[in-house]
């Protein structure tokens, strides 16, 4: 028997640990930033800190920072353990490290200044995506390098959940970020209309599966067992739990555009699917409060284990509530309402975030080999923490439901009773107040664990290079009689190529049809691609974010319809790089808007919302009045969207600028007969030119065909 | 509904009556084999990570 002796590597863990706590207190304040800006819009901080710019800097990094994080320092310490070897190569885990926060602090750069695709959570452009691409590669190789060279047989199932979670982000990633580059700071993805919300969906469901998911029930069947010091309720479940959980995840996306013009088919399939996902959620849950059997007596004394079942708990009802949104019928009510907001804030707070601190306090002791500088602080963060939770969910289900039913209340005359959609957001404000105070107990108690976890550090001293020893794997000389799921859970790369196969299958039956087959999407004669200019002003709609709070998909009810105009059809949207159908109405649907108001009334509107809709809580857009449009870039993307398909004539890219010149002038005489006082080369002119655009295609001539 | 999307490709019908059998069968086979394994190797799985390999004296005793 030969021992061989070696040194964990505890640095690139601390070094992780102080990533995500810093990202975790950035990522929230930003978060409760954006929160305070709905009910007060003196909040928006001008052009490059107004809400359509700070959520999704809020989103992208508490996933990808504070969780992302949170999941290298979890994987880099639980793996090595679970292999007993130290991680592959120190040189790949430095780059990981520094690549990944090069990424974080490129994306809190990029975002605000108005670069992005418009695509939820993948809104980072074309040069981050590559790097995104490359640093994850490190990570992979690193990875496998440690898994490779481990020290024990069998591996772990928490390491099945990092397999599956490496190989399928990779996928999802590169799928849904195919674009074609106009300039080194704008794209636009190859996907129009239908097709594009159908992989940027299923890309958004699956980031929820297996960057916020599968990587933490990793950590869960890992630092759980550890913390309660006894094993896992029942590996059995475990199996069960990975194989269902993996293969069915990747099928649910669709649940996002229910009622929207994605055919109907892939609907019915992303529902069942989803419907089906309870069953291994559960089992996962199951496992792992169970796994404190006999040990309840310990979790009113560790705090760790507090975190633990609320984090656990939390994962339960967000598993149990998301395929309930998912059913047609309640996702009528659900869709597009805080109802949403809720629901991924159980998930984000409860599971993410507790199983986080949980996992925070029991390794920086462990590797300062100092006990924690305070038990009571930390008590008093988790439930400063739960009850943030609360106190942000609970307003943000009951402004969800009393929005959906004022949407659909109809009049005894037959006639909307809200007709101004203005009343069914007024009407949220105290509980948008209340849930920034939810927001804001969660990050004082984030603020406290930072002090509590400072002093632990600065008390002790980090064991960088933690010695360890065991036994070398010998090559078995004759494979022992065994089953084939014994075999494969021996071998990294044949479980990796096994968990693809079965994740694609379900992207591959989704995509494919909806891609080839012409009938699924019917086209429409007299939609026609954009004009330069109002393609110019698409391009700044989606720079500033407006679909953070505005649809543009009108759903087939009578109650949407009535409200906004005829329902969206799937042929309509056949130009639209990128698609932006939205997933939240804090503000009114904008895909009939063109023709609905004079342009002079979306001039004064993007000055000064209040002055046009008194009580609204939209940001002002004056700078759009005041910066110059670009046209340099006219050329540059007709081309590209010449290549992607659209159909300007050949050599258009030459003409386009005089075009877009005579369109311009038409509006901003109008504008300045009207008393507006703007010149022709403005920002402004594109963006009216694009909001008078909007959905009025189908208007101009009786319907083709379908 | 599906099958009326698909219907242009020949022999199409087959296809989501293989994924069903794939399906089927891969959980059923997943299932026997989990309870039919052998109870010790699932006890020696799931300790690993209760093993203690450290050899500084501060690992797991906090």
């Amino acid at each position: 028997m030969l021992i061989e002796r070696f040194n964990y590597d505890n640095r690139i863990v601390r070094n992780f640990a102080i990533a995500t706590v810093l990202w975790g207190i950035v990522g929230m304040l930003v978060g409760l930033w954006a929160a305070l800006q709905i009910p007060f819009p003196g909040l928006n901080g001008g052009e490059y800190l107004s809400f359509g710019r700070i959520r999704p800097l809020h989103t992208n990094a508490v996933i990808f920072a504070f969780v992302g994080n949170g999941i290298f320092m979890g994987l880099y310490y639980s793996l090595q353990r679970l292999c007993k070897a130290r991680m592959f190569s120190d040189l790949l885990s430095s780059l990981h490290f520094w690549g990944w926060q090069l990424i974080i602090v490129l994306a809190a750069v990029t975002l605000p200044l108005g670069m992005t695709s418009g695509k939820e959570y993948a809104e980072l452009e074309w040069p981050i995506d590559i790097l995104i691409t490359l640093v994850w590669v490190v990570f992979a190789i690193n990875m496998f390098g440690t898994i490779i060279k481990r020290r024990e047989r069998h591996m772990y199932v928490a390491i099945w959940f990092f397999i599956a979670t490496v190989i399928t982000v990779a996928v999802l990633h590169i799928v849904n970020s195919i674009e074609i580059p106009v300039s080194l700071t704008k794209s636009y993805p190859v996907y129009a209309g239908v097709q594009d919300a159908l992989v940027q969906w299923w890309y958004g469901h699956n980031a929820v599966a297996f960057f916020l998911t599968t990587p933490y029930l990793g950590l869960m069947y890992y630092f759980v067992p550890k913390a309660a010091n006894r094993p896992v309720y029942s590996y059995r479940l475990s199996i069960i739990h990975f194989w269902a959980l993996i293969f069915l995840y990747i099928w649910a996306g669709p649940h996002h555009l229910l009622y929207t013009s994605l055919p109907d088919w892939a609907q019915s399939l992303g529902v069942v699917f989803s419907i089906m996902l309870i069953a291994p959620s559960w089992g996962g849950m199951i496992n792992g409060l169970l796994t404190l059997r006999g040990a309840w007596d310990k979790v009113r004394e560790d705090v760790v284990l507090k975190f633990f079942v609320v984090a656990i708990t939390a994962y339960g009802m967000s598993t149990f509530e998301g395929p309930m949104l998912s059913l047609k019928n309640v996702n009528a009510i659900s869709h597009f309402t805080d109802w949403t907001i809720a629901h991924v804030h159980i998930g984000g707070l409860g599971w993410n975030g507790m199983l986080t601190f949980g996992i925070l306090y029991w390794l920086i002791p462990r590797i300062y080999r100092k006990d924690l500088h305070s038990k009571k602080l930390a008590g008093f963060h988790f439930w400063i923490a739960t009850l943030g939770i609360l106190f942000y969910a609970i307003p943000m289900y009951w402004a969800g439901f009393t929005q959906n039913l004022m949407w659909k209340e109809f009049t005894e005359e037959g006639v909307l009773r809200y007709p101004n959609f203005l009343e069914t957001v007024t009407q949220l404000v105290p509980m948008y107040k209340l849930r920034a105070l939810g927001g804001g107990l969660y990050l004082i108690g984030a603020l406290v664990m930072v002090y509590n976890l400072v002093l632990t550090m600065k008390a002790g001293t980090l064991n960088a290079e933690e010695p360890a020893e065991a036994q070398k794997l010998e090559k078995l000389a004759a494979e022992p009689a065994g089953h084939w799921h014994r075999w494969i859970e021996r071998r990294p790369i044949q479980m990796l190529l096994f968990s693809t196969v079965l994740i694609l299958i379900g992207g591959a039956v989704e995509m494919i049809p909806t891609f080839l087959i012409k009938s699924n999407i019917p086209t429409i004669e007299s939609v026609k691609p954009y004009t330069p200019l109002e393609l110019q002003g698409r391009d700044i709609y989606v720079r500033e974010g407006c679909y953070t709070c505005h649809s543009q998909m009108v759903r087939p009810f009578r109650s949407e319809t009535e409200r906004y105009g005829e329902y969206s059809k799937s042929g309509e949207y056949v130009y639209d790089h990128p698609f932006q159908w939205g997933s939240k109405r804090t503000g009114p649907d904008l895909q009939r808007l063109g023709g609905k108001y004079p342009n002079i009334w979306h001039y004064h509107h993007m000055i000064d919302p209040q002055s046009m809709s008194p009580g609204s809580l939209m940001p002002e857009y004056s700078w759009l009045a005041e910066n110059d449009l670009d046209i340099s870039s006219t050329p540059g993307k007709i081309q590209a969207m010449q290549t992607l398909g659209v159909p300007y004539p050949a050599g258009y890219d030459q003409r386009a600028n005089a075009d877009l010149a005579k369109q311009a002038a038409s509006i901003a005489d109008d504008l300045n007969k009207n008393g507006a006082g703007i010149e022709s080369n403005k920002e402004m002119i594109a963006m009216i030119a694009y909001l008078q655009r909007l959905g009025t295609d189908i208007k101009a001539k009786p319907l083709n065909g379908n | 509904m599906f099958a009326r999307n698909l219907e242009t490709i020949a022999g199409i019908g087959i296809y989501p009556l293989i994924s069903l059998l794939i399906f089927f069968g891969f959980f059923s086979v997943l299932i026997l084999y989990l309870v039919k394994a052998d109870k010790q190797a699932m006890d020696r799985s799931s300790q690993i990570p209760l093993q203690i390999n450290e050899t500084s004296e501060t690992s797991d005793q906090l």
